[in-house]
C-alpha cells in the first residue's frame, strides 16, 4: 500500500532529525558527541556584500598595483612580535584530534604561505615544531604536555579561556583516539575517554589571569606575544578584560568554530555567531583605544577570501581557520565513499571526527587511515587554498580601492538581511538603516 | 576583576594610622583593579539620635550648603557638612531613614554612598592611589576599614558601579568574583522593596544581605543564607558597625588571605597587601576555608 | 652565595639573570630577600642551582621549575611550583591554593598546610605535605603521588586518574571515583621513601591509600550521577 506523499505533514519542531535524536538518547543514555562546528543556519558573512568601485571610488589594477596583506601580531609588550605575510592563520587543533600527517601538512603549508599554526589540547609535537616556522603554543585548562621548553621554543603563546564550539567546556577525546603516543603526551591511560577540566587549574577570572600572563612572560623573558582566546559569548566584556589582563592579541572564536569532539548541545546552543562577535570585539577595543594596538584574530566559519576580507573590514587584524583547513586537506571529500557509509554518512555531512575513523586520514590516529593523507600532498592542497583566499581577498580589496587589506572598513560593506545589519552594525543595502541605532 | 582589602585594628594605639595602612594595602591591589576604587572607613561615631551620611555629586560646585539648609528646615534638625572633593560627609540630628527619604524625594541626583552612625564611604573612578589621595584616606584614623580596587567585568566603569556597596546602616560590602544568578535575585529583591542604582552583581549581593538582616538574621546567619542563595564565585568582605566579616563561596576559586597579630586582623586578595603591615612577618597567615563565615568584632577585641 | 634584595631589584631582572646562567655556571647558590608577595619569583628555572627565599612570595613561585632546588622560608601564594618538571621545592610555611598544580615531575614539600586544590591535575610530581590540604585536592590527578600527614578537605581526588594519594589524618570526603585502596608493601616502601626524602618523621603504616576506582574511564550511563 502506498501513502499519498501530498498529505505528509512533517513537524517543523519535531523534524525527522529531532525524532531520531530523542530516540537515540532514549537508547543510549548519553548526550550526542560529535565533531565540526555549528551546522544550523546562522547569520554569517554571506549576508554582507562589498561596495566596490564606483564613480566616486577607484579600483586598483590587479597584479600591477600592490595590495599588501602582511600583518604584525603582538606589538604591545613582546620583544619579538610575529610578522605574517598573510592575515590568515591556522587555528589551534590538537595532536590527538588530528593525526601526525595532518599536523605536518599544516605546518609545511603555513610555512610556505608565511603564516602561523597553533598547537592544541595535546601539546607540541616535534613534527609541528619542525614543519611550522611560526608556531603558537596553547595553554589550556588541561595543561596536557605543558612544559617550559616548549613555551620557550614557541613563537607565541595562546592562553585558551574557551573556544567557539564549546565556550565553558573542556577538551574531549574519546578512547579510540587515545593511542599510545597520545596517551603518553597527555599522561593518560591508553584507550580511556578523556575527561577534561573546563577551568584553568591555577587561576579563575581576569584579575588572576593578569598574574598568570605575567608568569608566562617571566618564564619566557618577555619575548613572545601572549594571545588570549575566548569563545564568543559576552564578547564586549571578554575582550576588554583580556586587554586589561595584559594580552598582546585577543582571539575571538564564534559558534561556527569547530571541534574534534564535544556535546552537540554545546555546539548548537551555546555561544554567538562570528558575525556579531567581530563587531563587539572591535567596539570593545575601540572603547579602550586599543584597536590595532592589541590585535584581534577572529575565527569560526571562515571559508573564503571573501570571509577574510569581511572580517578585516569589520576591524579584525587577522583570521584563523580550523574547519576550512581540514576541508582543504580532504575533510568531506567524496572519496573512500564506503568508509563514509560505514560511519552512516555521505561525504558532505560527515562530522564524525570523534570516532577516529576519518575516511580521509585527517582526524584519526589509525596508521592505515593516516596513509590516505600524505603530508606533501596535504601541504600542497592547503598552500593552494591559502593562496586562493589571499588572491580573493586582494581582489575584493583592490575593487574597493585599497592598497592594503587592512584599509578595508565597515563602510565598505552593506547587509542583505536585517539580522546581519543589526549584528554587524552595517546598513541594510539600499538604505541608511542599521537596526538598533 | 578586583582586589579587596580589609583591616581591623584591635590595638587602639594603631588606630590613628588606619588610613595610612589601608591606603597602602589598596595601592598594592592596583593591578587587580585599575578602573576604580573605594574605601569604607569606620570612625568618628555620631551619638544619640544623629546620623551620618556620605553623599556624592559629580559637580565640584554642587550647592551642598543649600541642600543642607533645606534639609535641616524640613526635618527640624541640625546639619553639618564636611566636603571632600566630590563627596561630603553630612551629619544630621535626625534618623537616617528620614534623611534618605527626604533626599530621595527632593534631590534624587545626589548619590548616597553610605549611611549610619560610624561608616563613611568614598568611591570613584581612577587608580587606587588617586582615589585614596582625593579623599585624604591616608590621614584618616578609625577602628576598621575595607577597600576595593575594580577591574570592571560585566557592567560599566562609573562611580556608582564602584564598590563598596551600602545596603544598610553602617553596613557595606566589597566583592571579588562574579555572581551568576544576580539578575533573578535583583527581581526578587525589587519585589521586597529594594531599589537598585546599578546593574552590578555586587550591589545585588549587598542588598541581599541587607534583606536578610532586616528579616532578623544575625550577620553570620545572613552570610550563611547567602551561601545557599547566591550562585557563582565570590569572596566577600563586609564592613559592619562593629567589625568585619569574610565569606568565600564553596568553589573558592577567587583568592583570599587572612592574617592576624595581637594588634590587627587583615584580609586581602593577595598577600602583598598585607606584607608591609607592622609585624606582618610574625603574623599568623591562613586562607579562609570555602563556605565558612569569618567575623571579627571591635567590642570583642577591646 | 649571591644575595638579591627585591626591595632594590625587580623580579624580572632576577628571573632573567637566573635564566641566563650558563649550564657550567659556578653561581650556584642564591639567596632572595624581601619577596613581599611578589609573583612568578624564580619561575622557569632550568639549572641545578640552589635558591633560598626569605619571606613570603606571591603567586606561581618556582613555576615550571626544572632541576633547581628552591627553599622558601615563608608562606607561598597561589600556584606554588605549578607545572614543575624536576628538581625540588621546599616550603617551610604554608602554601596557598593550587600548590603543585599540573606538576609533571620533581619533588614538592610543604612543611605547613596547603590550601585548596593541592596537586590539581598533577601529572607525575611527588608532593609531601606536613600539615593538611584543603578542599578538592588532587582533583583530576593523573600521575605522581600526594602524601598528606595531616587531614584532607572535602572531595579529595575528585575525578582522579592514576595518581596515588596517601593520607594519615581524616579525609573529610572523597570525590567522584576516588576510593580507599589497599596498602601493599610496595606502597609502604614508596611512602617511606617519600617521607624520608621530605625529612618528615611519620609511620607509613598509619596512612591510608586512595586512588581511582576507574569507573569513569569510559562513559557508562549508570555512572551519570558521578558527573
Amino acid at each position: 500500500m502506498t501513502v499519498d506523499p501530498r498529505i505528509q505533514r512533517y513537524s517543523a519542531a519535531f523534524t525527522p532529525q529531532v525524532i531520531h535524536e530523542i530516540q537515540r538518547a532514549a537508547d543510549q543514555g548519553l548526550y550526542e558527541i560529535r565533531g565540526f562546528g555549528a551546522k544550523r543556519h546562522l547569520p554569517t558573512f554571506d549576508d554582507l556584500v562589498f561596495l566596490g568601485a564606483s564613480v566616486s571610488r577607484y579600483p586598483l589594477e590587479g597584479y600591477r598595483e600592490k595590495c599588501a596583506t602582511d600583518v604584525v601580531l603582538g606589538t604591545r609588550f613582546a620583544k619579538k612580535p610575529i610578522h605574517l605575510k598573510i592575515p590568515i592563520t591556522i587555528a589551534g587543533m590538537s595532536f590527538g584530534a588530528l593525526g601526525a600527517n595532518a599536523k605536518e601538512a599544516i605546518g609545511r603549508a603555513a610555512t610556505a604561505a608565511g603564516t602561523s599554526t597553533t598547537t592544541g589540547d595535546g601539546g607540541m609535537t616535534e613534527e609541528e615544531r619542525q614543519s611550522s616556522k611560526t608556531l603558537v603554543y596553547q595553554v589550556l585548562p588541561s595543561r596536557y604536555g605543558m612544559n617550559p621548553d616548549d613555551l620557550r621554543r614557541a613563537d607565541a603563546i595562546e592562553v585558551v579561556v574557551g573556544q567557539g564550539a564549546k565556550p565553558g567546556g573542556g577538551g574531549m577525546l574519546l578512547g579510540q583516539k587515545i593511542t599510545e603516543r597520545v596517551a603518553k603526551m597527555r599522561t593518560l591511560p591508553v584507550g580511556i575517554d578523556q575527561r577534561s577540566a573546563c577551568r584553568h587549574p591555577d587561576w579563575t577570572g581576569p584579575d588572576d589571569l593578569t598574574i598568570k600572563i605575567q608568569e608566562i612572560r617571566e618564564i619566557t623573558d618577555w619575548e613572545k606575544p601572549i594571545y588570549v582566546k575566548v569563545g564568543a559569548t559576552r564578547t564586549r566584556y571578554d575582550v576588554a578584560l583580556a586587554v586589561k589582563a595584559g594580552a598582546d592579541v585577543v582571539v575571538v572564536d564564534g559558534m561556527q568554530g569547530g571541534t574534534a569532539a564535544t556535546q552537540d548541545v554545546f555546539i548548537e546552543h551555546v555561544g554567538i555567531p562570528t558575525l556579531p562577535a567581530v563587531r563587539l570585539a572591535v567596539e570593545s577595543l575601540q572603547e579602550l583605544d586599543m584597536h590595532r594596538k592589541v590585535q584581534l584574530i577572529v575565527s569560526g566559519g571562515i571559508r573564503s577570501g571573501a570571509d577574510v576580507a569581511k572580517a578585516l573590514a569589520l576591524g579584525a587584524d587577522a583570521v584563523a581557520i580550523g574547519s576550512a583547513t581540514m576541508v582543504a586537506l580532504g575533510c568531506n571529500k567524496p572519496v573512500y565513499i564506503e568508509d563514509y557509509h560505514a560511519l552512516g554518512v555521505e561525504p558532505g555531512s560527515c562530522h564524525h571526527c570523534h570516532t577516529g575513523r576519518c575516511p580521509v586520514g585527517v582526524t584519526t590516529q589509525d596508521p592505515e587511515l593516516q596513509k590516505r593523507l600524505k603530508p606533501e600532498q596535504g601541504a600542497r592542497w592547503l598552500r593552494n587554498y591559502l593562496t586562493v583566499m589571499t588572491l580573493e581577498m586582494q581582489t575584493v580589496a583592490r575593487a574597493c580601492g585599497k592598497s592594503h587589506v587592512h584599509n578595508l572598513e565597515p563602510e565598505d560593506l552593506v547587509a542583505l538581511t536585517v539580522e546581519a545589519a543589526a549584528m554587524a552594525k552595517v546598513p541594510l543595502a539600499g538604505t541608511d538603516w542599521i537596526p538598533g541605532t | 576583576m578586583c582586589g579587596i582589602v580589609g583591616l581591623f585594628l584591635k590595638n587602639p594605639v594603631l588606630r590613628p594610622s588606619l588610613g595610612r595602612h589601608l591606603s597602602h594595602m589598596l595601592v598594592e591591589m592596583t593591578e587587580r583593579g585599575p578602573d576604580s576604587a573605594g574605601i569604607a572607613v569606620y570612625h568618628k561615631p555620631v551619638t544619640g539620635k544623629a546620623c551620618k551620611l556620605t553623599l556624592f555629586h559629580a559637580d565640584p560646585h554642587f550647592h551642598w550648603r543649600e541642600v543642607g539648609g533645606s534639609l535641616g528646615e524640613a526635618l527640624r534638625a541640625e546639619v553639618d557638612i564636611e566636603t571632600k572633593a566630590n563627596h561630603v560627609v553630612m551629619t544630621v540630628t535626625a534618623p537616617d531613614a528620614s534623611v534618605r527619604g527626604w533626599l530621595k524625594a527632593h534631590h534624587p541626583e545626589i548619590r548616597i554612598m553610605g549611611y549610619g552612625q560610624v561608616m563613611e564611604v568614598y568611591k570613584d573612578m581612577g587608580l587606587p592611589k588617586q582615589v585614596a589621595d582625593r579623599y585624604g584616606v591616608g590621614k584618616m584614623e578609625g577602628t576598621h576599614a575595607i577597600g576595593h580596587t575594580r577591574m570592571a567585568t560585566e557592567s560599566a566603569v562609573t562611580t556608582e558601579h564602584s564598590h563598596p556597596f551600602t545596603a544598610a546602616s553602617d553596613m557595606c560590602l566589597v566583592h571579588n568574583g562574579s555572581l551568576s544568578n544576580h539578575n533573578n535575585l535583583r527581581k526578587w529583591l525589587r519585589k521586597r522593596g529594594h531599589e537598585f542604582e546599578t546593574d552590578n552583581d555586587s550591589e545585588v549581593a549587598a542588598r541581599y544581605f541587607a534583606q536578610r538582616l532586616s528579616e532578623g538574621a544575625s550577620l553570620a546567619e545572613a552570610l550563611e543564607a547567602g551561601l545557599q542563595d547566591l550562585d557563582g564565585f565570590y569572596t566577600f568582605t563586609m564592613g559592619t558597625r562593629n567589625g568585619f566579616a569574610v565569606l568565600r563561596d564553596a568553589f573558592a576559586c577567587k583568592p583570599a588571605v587572612l592574617a592576624e597579630t595581637d594588634d590587627w586582623v587583615a584580609m586581602a586578595s593577595e598577600y602583598r597587601s598585607i606584607a608591609n603591615l607592622p609585624g606582618a612577618d610574625k603574623a599568623v597567615i591562613w586562607a579562609p576555608a570555602p563556605a565558612v563565615v569569618y567575623t571579627w568584632d571591635v567590642k570583642a577585641a577591646a | 652565595m649571591i644575595t638579591v634584595d627585591l626591595d632594590h631589584s625587580s623580579v624580572r631582572d632576577l628571573n632573567e639573570r637566573l635564566h641566563r646562567l650558563p649550564p657550567e655556571t659556578n653561581e650556584k647558590a642564591w639567596r632572595i630577600v624581601n619577596p613581599k608577595g611578589a609573583h612568578a619569583l624564580c619561575a622557569g628555572l632550568s639549572l641545578p642551582i640552589e635558591v633560598v627565599i626569605d619571606g613570603h612570595p606571591g603567586y606561581y613561585c618556582a613555576g615550571m621549575n626544572k632541576e633547581a632546588s628552591i627553599v622558601v622560608n615563608g608562606h607561598c601564594g597561589v600556584g606554588l611550583a605549578e607545572n614543575m618538571m624536576s628538581g625540588e621545592v621546599r616550603v617551610k610555611g604554608n602554601a596557598s591554593d593550587a600548590a603543585g598544580a599540573t606538576g609533571r615531575g620533581g619533588f614538592l614539600v610543604i612543611e605547613g598546610d596547603a590550601g585548596l586544590r593541592c596537586g590539581i591535575s598533577m601529572k607525575g610530581i611527588d608532593i609531601v605535605v606536613g600539615g593538611s590540604v584543603g578542599h578538592m585536592s588532587a582533583f583530576m590527578a593523573q600521575g605522581g603521588s600526594l602524601v598528606v600527614c595531616g587531614d584532607a578537605g572535602s572531595s579529595l581526588g575528585d575525578s582522579i586518574y592514576e595518581a596515588r594519594l596517601y593520607v594519615q589524618g581524616k579525609v573529610e570526603s572523597l570525590g567522584a571515583d576516588c576510593v580507599e585502596k589497599k596498602m601493599t608493601p610496595h606502597h609502604l616502601a614508596k611512602l617511606q621513601r617519600l617521607l624520608a626524602r621530605a625529612g618528615i618523621e611519620a609511620d607509613p603504616r598509619r596512612f591510608k591509600r586512595y586512588g581511582s576506582a576507574r569507573r569513569l574511564y569510559n562513559f557508562h550511563i549508570d555512572h551519570a550521577d558521578a558527573y
